[in-house]
């Protein structure tokens, strides 16, 4: 079939990475990606059924392969040459609409779960992800053996599909993936309140610092799951101000202003480049050296940084999170979220019913078909500034 | 003799009109035959001997006993005097405060008096840096006072520090710095630029908390002080009178002294500010176009800079002391005297140039609020009897209007521009949703108190006076202003005056009459 797929060649990432500065484009051209014939692969065993892809989003984490700016870390979790594509709301084969919760977690690799009823993202030992019947691989769409979303078709195991309602339309299903990520994000923030025994100690101040996919999908789970707060949100570009108040937002501010949004909010004290106190927590979603170091700086002592933006190499003067007494807390994907009365939720069932009352499809602002991969990669880079959320391939018949 | 202020009607051989843009110039020339200019007096002549004129007010006061009877050893003398809002710009030393001060210290002296305190009565304005308390008071009583702690600022927000005096009749709570209600003797010690200030206002508003201006310095009385130069049709000083008499009836015995100041605001190389256009001379014109052409390539900043340290060549032209409504009343027949210039009829279109500088911004930016304040504070305010422009006029003003503004003294004027006027421009509405939180905010109570930070809620007090004005006009145009600012003002953005005339026609239609208010210097518009 004709797909998408990332090679290994330490040539092709090295001149993405140099050349993405000046073009995106161009950086997709001479980069690891390549659109072309790829055998079809195998069925990695039983319990895999064939998915066909509908819609399949560009992820951050995408533009970050394709431009070469990826983690040396991934290298060892992830094998070559694969199809990229983790956001996917696709079909089944006898016709039902799917969306794919892409962590290869113990059930797809044999392994024994941490827990009868567990979701593929949970456990605290991450061996299952380079061992078993599959190939290394952290996710569908970066693993050699299952395929991605950005093919035709790929191969999904029982763990993670999820059947969606008829009234879902796929541009909302598209926003499943990145959704549950946000929702992550919020229990996160809640079990960061709840620890600390705020939650009834309103008002709760959080910020969100930018407002790409993952920041607004943050302003809406902590709308819906972490109700007491007030969410302040820093974004850049116009259409993400208007976004992010439909979400939810009490209140958005360019980026830079956020630190003063909240010192209003919350009363605090400026003291240099840092507020005496802060935000109760504060999401990340961009992950950079400059929004790390910011956040630190706008959340309470011993408050929780959440970081769902996905940093590379940063470059931090920690002295702050030392003397904050800062929790600094990574937030990779999704899994089991645990309620207030204790009892568990999938974090994707909650995600469904979230894009179904969110409204979800308004953030998908463009669709290509693979053909046509350059101008999508593109468009995806440059999102923000061409008035765009999400932009996905598109390979539903016709396209 | 110095001339007193006309109305010019602006013919075709009229030259353009100077207006001032900021820290820039520009000439804008107005349409004939339907457009007047008004002008302020010429400079009246300074006292001969203001220290003479001072000792004599003070041994021959209206209506109280003199100064040295009511001095004694082991009395409490509080000396207050205003803060750095006034004048504007600031006056060349010896400063008139300085020399009042002085002289009411020789007498005190004299009489054995050694529990003297004296406070700048600067209200919820930002504190003074010391070198602007050294140029209002001079080197001797700075040096005298300053390092012993004798010379402090009035603190709102000191509340061990405030005392209730009673109430008016209308349930208004008069609060004041304790010392102040404490003292044997307060001395008030007032430089008069305009008819607004003095009189109880001084006391009422200098040495107040929060809680006591708040009852005069909001949306309703703001809108109902017709005009801010005219005391008795000004809602703002009733309220102040009636707190007065409460601070006579039960408050400490106040000596007041006000002096008056003419209108030489500009010494060279700007003096030709002050000059009528079409009398320029070839060297004032060379000295406008060298001067504008130098200010337009001057970095914004530096040009700031230039215009902060000029120092006005203002002469006193009358000083009076004793009983504060006595003498206040006779203040005004001095700043009347100079400022009034009597206007027949209301206009279409008001036009204005903002200058670099208001009673909030000294020594700092005039920032996109109190270009507002100004405009349609002050400038709208210079009236007696009607406004200069009709009900549902336009106002049009000249001035840059860049969102830049000083991190220090107007740190809450940021998050005003942020926060507040991104939610509503309407003065009731904000102060219903927004003023108790930015009155009570630590932040900006920690810096009002211990840095040089307007108090909290001032950037609506600024908003406020301009209350008045933006109900009375129709729409208010900045020529020149950067438009995502002015727009964040609730006013409409124009690129040149003739753009501005052109939008202000779906106004007021296609041939309407224009007024411009010529600034400087100073005057009334006596409106009939």
């Amino acid at each position: 079939m004709r797909a998408l797929s990332v090679r290994r060649s330490v040539p092709r990432f090295g001149a993405a990475r140099l050349v993405s500065s000046i073009s995106q484009r161009s950086a997709t051209r001479v980069g690891p990606l390549t659109f072309g014939e790829i055998d079809d692969p195998e069925q990695p065993g039983p319990g895999w059924e064939r998915i066909d892809t509908t819609l399949s989003g560009i992820c951050g984490s995408d533009l970050a392969l394709a431009e070469g700016r990826a983690s040396a870390y991934f290298e060892d979790w992830v094998s070559f040459p694969f199809v990229p594509g983790h956001e996917i709301v696709g079909t089944r084969g006898d016709g039902r609409r799917v969306v794919i919760e892409p962590v290869l977690g113990h059930a797809a690799r044999d392994a024994v779960p941490p827990s009868p009823d567990s979701a593929p993202g949970d456990g605290d030992d991450y061996r299952h992800l380079v061992t078993g019947p599959l190939e290394p691989g952290i996710q569908t769409g970066f693993c050699n053996s299952t395929g991605g979303g950005w093919a035709p078709w790929f191969w999904a195991h029982d763990s993670q599909i999820h059947e969606i309602p008829d009234a879902l339309p796929d541009e909302a299903a598209v926003l499943v993936e990145p959704l549950a990520g946000g929702i992550h994000a919020a229990f996160s923030v809640r079990d960061a309140l709840r620890r600390g025994n705020l939650l009834d100690r309103g008002p709760l101040v959080i910020g969100v610092l930018g407002a790409g996919t993952m920041g607004l999908a943050t302003v809406a789970a902590l709308r819906a799951h972490v109700p007491e707060a007030e969410v302040i949100v820093g974004a850049r570009y116009p259409h993400q101000f208007a976004i992010a108040r439909a979400l939810g937002a009490v209140e958005v501010v360019r980026s830079g202003d956020l630190a003063a949004a909240i010192r209003r909010r919350t009363g605090a004290h400026v003291i240099g480049r840092h507020l005496s106190s802060g935000a109760h927590c504060l999401v990340d979603a961009v992950g950079s050296s400059e929004s790390i170091s910011a956040s630190v700086s706008m959340t309470r002592p011993r408050g929780r940084v959440v970081l769902l933006g996905m940093p590379a190499d940063v470059s931090l003067d920690l002295t702050a999170l030392w003397h904050r007494e800062t929790e600094l807390r990574g937030c990779y994907t999704y899994g089991t979220e645990t309620l207030d009365d204790g009892s568990s939720a999938r974090t994707f069932d909650l995600a469904i019913a979230l894009a179904q009352t969110t409204g979800a499809e308004r953030l998908v602002s463009a669709t290509y078909p693979l053909e046509r991969h350059v101008d999508a990669l593109a468009h995806a880079a440059e999102a923000g500034r061409r008035g765009a959320v999400k932009i996905a391939f598109d390979l539903r018949r016709g396209n | 003799m110095p001339r007193p202020g006309f109305v010019l009607d602006v013919d075709r051989s009229t030259p353009p009109m100077l207006f001032w843009h900021g820290e820039r110039f520009s000439l804008e020339r107005l349409p004939a035959d339907r457009s007047r200019v008004i002008y302020p007096a010429e400079p009246l002549p300074g006292l001969a001997d203001p220290d003479a004129a001072i000792r004599q007010a003070l041994l021959q006061p209206l209506d109280m006993e003199p100064l040295p009877s009511l001095l004694h050893a082991g009395m409490r003398l509080t000396i207050c005097f205003d803060d750095a809002s006034l004048s504007l710009p600031k006056m060349r030393r010896p400063d008139s405060r300085q020399r009042i001060i002085e002289a009411v210290l020789d007498m005190a002296a004299e009489a054995g008096v050694d529990d003297v305190h004296i406070i700048a009565a600067l209200g919820l304005h930002r504190r003074m840096h010391d070198y602007e308390l050294r140029h209002v008071l001079g080197d001797r009583i700075f040096d005298a006072f300053h390092p012993s702690g004798a010379l402090y600022q009035h603190d709102a927000e000191d509340h061990a520090n405030l005392v209730v005096l009673g109430e008016t009749d209308h349930g208004e709570v008069l609060e004041i710095n304790r010392r102040v209600a404490e003292s044997d003797l307060v001395v008030y010690a007032n430089v008069n630029q305009v008819a607004m200030d003095g009189g109880w206002k001084s006391l009422v508003t200098g040495v107040a908390s929060y809680r006591c201006l708040s009852h005069h310095h909001n949306p309703e009385s703001l809108q109902n002080t017709r005009s801010l130069m005219d005391r008795h049709h000004s809602a703002l000083h009733h309220s102040i009178w009636r707190m007065g008499a409460v601070l006579r009836d039960s408050g400490p015995k106040v000596f007041q002294i006000e002096s008056t100041i003419n209108n030489d605001a500009f010494p060279s190389p700007f003096d030709f500010l002050s000059k009528r256009e079409w009398e320029w001379t070839g060297r004032d014109r060379a000295t406008f176009l060298a001067t504008s052409k130098a200010l337009d390539r001057t970095p914004r900043r530096l040009a700031r800079r230039i215009f902060h340290s000029i120092e006005a060549p203002y002469a006193m032209t009358s000083v009076q002391a004793g009983f504060t409504e006595t003498v206040h009343e006779r203040t005004l027949e001095h700043v009347h005297a100079q400022h009034i210039v009597p206007v027949e009829g209301q206009t279409d279109i008001l036009t204005m140039g903002i200058p670099f500088i208001s009673p909030y911004n000294p020594e700092s930016i005039m920032n996109p609020v109190l270009v507002m304040c100004m405009g349609l504070g002050y400038l709208f305010n210079m009236y007696r009897g009607r406004p200069l422009v009709r009900e549902g006029g336009v106002v049009i003003m000249t001035h840059p209007t860049t969102k830049e503004f000083h991190p220090v003294h107007h740190p809450s004027y940021i998050d005003f521009f942020d926060e507040v006027l991104a939610d509503t421009t309407d003065p009731a509405e904000m102060s219903q949703r927004w003023e108790r939180k930015y009155a009570e905010d630590e932040w900006y109570r920690h810096l009002y108190r211990t840095g040089n930070a307007y108090h909290g809620v001032h950037p609506f007090y600024a908003w406020y006076w301009g209350a008045h004005g933006q109900q009375w006009a129709g729409r208010v145009i900045i020529v020149g202003g950067d438009p995502a600012t002015v727009r964040r003002l609730g006013f409409t953005p124009a690129s040149t005056m003739d753009d501005a005339f052109e939008l202000a026609s779906e106004v007021v239609g296609r041939s309407p009459t224009i007024t411009h208010l010529h600034v400087p210097s100073v005057l009334v518009a006596d409106v009939h």
